[in-house]
């Protein structure tokens, strides 16, 4: 029961901010908010606390009938992999609604609903067993996401709306293609059956693709990332921060889910391909990132460049490669939401995202700088912040691998330290040039909150990851063992 | 006429007899409330005693559905010298079309009423289409099958042409008669052609026939297409869809609904009597015809739905493209699991079908009806719930989950990936994409847009109530289908080997 509670208490709040807001007690709904937030996240702690290390498989595994007919089951369950993004998941809501708490004025109780019921459908992705409770909460995710946008969004957000929608639908509903072949094959919805169920190559080839679309379209890779940057300058801070820091994480998420144990023959063979594509993501990106006037659109494509690691580790199949994706995309949840939250503190007080606005921030606002730097640092892959961990496992295994790939993945600490610290540079320092930021007001109590919390999350991680990766490393193992039986 | 005749056709005769006593008693009803001042009088329905007939009405068809309901069990039974069948399927479509006609009739009543169009003759006209329903859908011998369709269709004609002092209603209405009436010619002659070949007009007489390999095969297929041809017509797939936009746009909204709801079931009824109880013998003539019907009903309805502006058009090119995917579930090998996917999917369209209509009428109001898309402009703002209901129906057609829509069209691709039509399968996803497009602009105008005139909603509590309970319905059979879809899989087997 605890993944049920994990996954419908916060839709359930969400239901019940929806029906009991009304434009005028937005304080009382903000706090509502806050408290089934807290509640939901609190929710998810015995996940972790009585997570089982020893044991590789699924842990707190429920199963339910749901639609006999197809043999569907409400089937939920979760491992190394899986367990800490459901964390992640509700902390970032809490982060979120905390962040929306002045920021957000107009339609109150929806917004605040959107990211609750928003919160749990995502948590729902990451602990289904069943491929089409998956697809069902994957879906059912484009649905508050689609309103977050296009109703709290910027001034192209209509735009940004429907490209975000149509973008993934497309992606998946060639899943939802490749997960009835596999149905008729296995006469089965059941994950963990179709992992081992055998497939001839060409068979495994084109479910890879059809899984692709979805999973690669989320994640995003190179060239399926265009819907990215333009989703993120029009979404509110709110829907750029949970965007970046989770959603995202659903794609990634679904390789190691899907695509490695289910066509592992095909995920061998193209392997080099998704190495190719990450890197392309990795260098290719990251030079784009370099030269973006608008913040949001930087940290957009840097998410990218990011992702593109994450990606390139999964398909070095090597333990070191897997965990150090797993743990730079924990690790990027904390970075890239921190640096969301951070373009939002900016937009609050001065209504401008470009670059070339500011310029000596750091005078006027010296608490939230260090705090910037901290994150700007985090993102180019300094040690002792989580951002270094998981791209140095991932640059070790991919050294392991082939020495050019590491040498090539290398590249991405050079270029992340460029894009990354040259914005803070042209922000926060230099002298002030507009008459705005003089009149710039340091961070209030709930920001500083906010920061310094994620701040301790970053350095936490880096200082000491091993909590992370001792849960991750038993169920990666197993994942590897899988991959390496060939299903021909 | 024995006495399990009478059984079998008891509801329908207490349709029958009941409508006949409303068209009468309506007269002596004196009306309570007097007509407004200013509504324009007509000599030969002065609202005299609609309260009542409407009442009525809500009483005999929530009868009827319990009657149906809990016939559900029975076996299928053919009465009347093999003229009428009472089976498990046609049991289930009853039900639905007598609670889509009590749902229409609930949200039409102010609207009606705001139009001066509430009226008995309207109620009358919409049982007896029902009525037509009823006997189509338990047609047993090709001669009943064409009487319910014309019973079914002639009335709905009149309704369509009821605003009979605007001519888009009037040129609705004759431009319906005339390509429905061609529509039963082709049906009627396909028809002919089969009696020629088989000697018979019963539909199981019809099957044994024809699974006999001596049979004049050539005359067969080419009756054969008529009859396809004249079922695309009543369904409205493309490219025999050219009614379905302009009396959908033409007919008050209220007679739009009649005609977009209840009657789709009856057609179905039509398409399975037909081609699975009758010409399955023939299978390899007909899918071949219903490949390229679907797959041009997919693009061309959701395609052409883009362009539309008026809501009311755009709801008839997805009803279009939602016929498709309909008829893909007939594809299947002779699969009751497949067949029962696209009983799941009618129905479930025809629930959405009724919220979305339901809606436009609530938020019509006298001398304005409510049918473009900047009707709808900033509805959230002013009517979270209402416009959350619009969500709810716009998400289900498109079939995004939770909804019903998603379930529903996962069946029927899955009955498709299980008779090997993988390629189909793709092309019904795409064109799903494709229709994702304009059912989200619908959710864009109510929530991203800001509100440029009056909104209010009409409609009493019982309407808020009823659009609630359809809007919960969608959301909960979207999340649980799986009560519904036994229901169906199970009235189809049962069907199935009864016949």
């Amino acid at each position: 029961m605890t993944l049920s509670f994990a996954i419908w208490t916060p839709i359930l709040f969400g239901l019940i901010i929806l029906f009991y807001g009304s434009e005028k007690s937005s304080a009382g709904i903000r706090w509502l908010t806050l408290i089934g937030a807290v509640i939901s996240f609190i929710a998810t702690l015995p996940l972790v606390i009585n997570f089982d290390i020893a044991n590789a498989g699924m842990q707190f595994v429920e199963k339910v009938s749901w639609i006999p007919r197809y043999d569907i089951n409400y089937y939920l369950g979760i491992d190394g992999i899986s367990v800490w993004f459901i964390v992640l998941t509700a902390f970032v809501n809490v982060i979120v609604v905390i962040a929306a708490w002045e920021v957000i004025q107009t339609k109150v109780s929806q917004y605040m609903a959107s990211f609750m019921i928003l919160s749990g459908l995502m948590i729902g992705v990451f602990a289904s067993l069943d491929a089409l409770l998956f697809y069902v909460f994957f879906e059912a995710t484009l649905i508050p996401m689609y309103i977050i946008i296009g109703v709290w969004g910027g001034h192209n957000r209509i735009y940004a709306a429907f490209k975000f929608f149509l973008y993934t639908l497309l992606g998946s509903l060639l899943t939802l293609i490749a997960m009835l072949y596999l149905y008729n094959v296995t006469n089965s919805f059941d994950i963990l059956v179709w992992q081992n169920a055998r497939l001839d190559i060409v068979e495994q080839i084109l479910l890879f693709f059809a899984f692709f679309m979805a999973f690669a379209v989320k994640v995003p890779m190179w060239p399926l990332h265009t819907w990215l940057p333009d989703v993120h300058v029009e979404a509110p801070t709110g829907g750029s921060v949970v965007l970046a820091a989770i959603m995202l994480k659903l794609g990634a998420y679904g390789f190691l889910r899907f695509s490695l144990p289910i066509a592992p023959d095909a995920s061998q063979y193209l392997g080099p391909f998704i190495i190719f594509l990450s890197l392309v993501a990795v260098i290719y990106v990251g030079a784009v990132a370099l030269v973006q006037k608008d913040m949001k659109k930087l940290v957009a494509y840097s998410s990218v460049a990011h992702m593109g690691f994450v990606t390139l580790g999964f398909f070095l199949f090597s333990p070191l490669g897997i965990e150090g994706g797993i743990v730079q995309m924990i690790s990027h949840g904390f970075v890239a939401g921190a640096m969301f939250l951070a373009i939002g503190v900016l937009y609050d007080r001065m209504h401008t995202r470009q670059i070339a606005d500011y310029g000596g921030v750091v005078h006027r606002m010296p608490a939230f700088t260090a705090f910037a730097v901290l994150m700007a640092m985090a993102n180019c892959g300094l040690p002792a912040t989580s951002g270094f961990v998981g791209e140095f496992m991932v640059i070790l295994a991919a050294v392991d691998y082939d020495f050019v790939i590491g040498i090539l993945a290398s590249t991405a600490l050079i270029l992340g330290a460029a894009y990354s610290l040259w914005m803070v540079k042209r922000v926060f320092f230099g002298t002030i040039n507009n008459a705005h930021v003089e009149g710039l007001k340091d961070l209030n109590a709930r920001e500083y909150f906010l920061m310094a919390v994620l701040s301790v999350c970053v350095i936490g991680m880096g200082v000491y990851p091993k909590p992370f990766t001792d849960i991750i490393h038993p169920a990666v193992i197993n994942l590897l063992q899988h991959v390496a039986v060939s299903k021909l | 006429m024995q006495a399990f005749d009478l059984y079998a056709i008891l509801p329908e005769l207490v349709l029958l007899i009941a409508t006949c006593l409303l068209l009468v008693a309506s007269v002596f009803v004196p009306e309570r409330v007097t007509a407004t001042p200013g509504v324009e009088q007509d000599i030969f329905h002065t609202p005299r005693g609609v309260g009542f007939v409407y009442f009525f009405s809500i009483i005999l068809l929530a009868y009827l559905i319990f009657a149906f309901m809990g016939r559900m069990g029975d076996p299928a039974l053919v009465a009347m010298n093999g003229l009428f069948q009472s089976d498990p399927f046609s049991n289930l479509l009853k039900a639905c079309s007598c609670g889509a006609v009590l749902v229409s009739l609930i949200y039409s009543k102010q609207y009606l009423t705001d139009r001066a169009l509430f009226r008995p003759d309207f109620i009358v006209l919409a049982l007896l289409a029902l009525l037509g329903q009823f006997v189509l859908i338990s047609g047993a011998n090709l001669l009943t099958l064409y009487l319910g369709l014309e019973l079914m269709a002639l009335p709905t004609y009149a309704l369509v042409a009821m605003r009979h002092n605007s001519e888009k209603s009037v040129e609705a209405g004759i431009k319906y008669f005339v390509l429905g009436a061609l529509a039963s010619g082709f049906l009627l002659y396909g028809m002919s052609m089969l009696y020629g070949v088989t000697g018979s007009l019963d539909l199981i007489e019809i099957f044994k026939i024809v699974a006999d390999p001596r049979v004049n095969h050539l005359v067969m297929a080419f009756g054969l297409v008529f009859i396809v041809a004249g079922l695309a017509f009543k369904l409205g797939v493309a490219p025999f869809h050219m009614w379905v936009p302009d009396v959908y746009q033409g007919a008050p909204t209220a007679v739009t609904l009649m005609i977009a709801a209840a009657p789709k079931l009856a057609a179905f009824a039509l398409l399975f009597r037909l081609l699975i109880n009758t010409l399955l013998p023939l299978l390899g003539d007909w899918q071949p015809m219903l490949v390229l019907l679907a797959v041009l009903s997919l693009v061309v309805g959701n395609v052409t739905a883009i362009a539309q502006t008026n809501i009311k058009r755009m709801l008839a090119y997805s009803a279009i493209a939602q016929m498709g995917f309909v008829l893909l579930g007939m594809l299947s090998v002779f699969d009751e699991h497949a067949f029962s996917a696209s009983l799941f999917y009618i129905i479930t369209y025809v629930l959405t079908t009724l919220g979305t209509f339901g809606l436009l009428m609530a938020l019509s109001r006298k001398g304005y009806d409510c049918e473009t898309l900047d009707g709808l402009k900033g509805l959230n703002k002013k009517h979270p719930w209402f416009a959350f209901i619009g969500l709810v129906m716009m998400f289900s057609l498109a079939g995004i989950p939770p909804t019903v829509g998603f379930a529903a069209k996962l069946g029927v691709l899955e009955a498709l990936m299980d008779a090997g039509h993988t390629f189909l399968a793709i092309i019904a996803v795409m064109a799903s994409l494709i229709g994702a497009f304009y059912y989200l602009r619908v959710v864009k105008v109510m929530y991203f847009d800001e509100p440029d005139h009056e909104l209010t909603v009409s409609g009493s509590g019982a309407v808020k109530g009823i659009l609630s309970l359809n809007c919960i319905l969608v959301l909960a059979l979207g999340m649980v289908p799986a009560g519904l879809m036994s229901l169906c899989l199970d009235a189809m087997r049962r069907t199935l080997l009864g016949s």
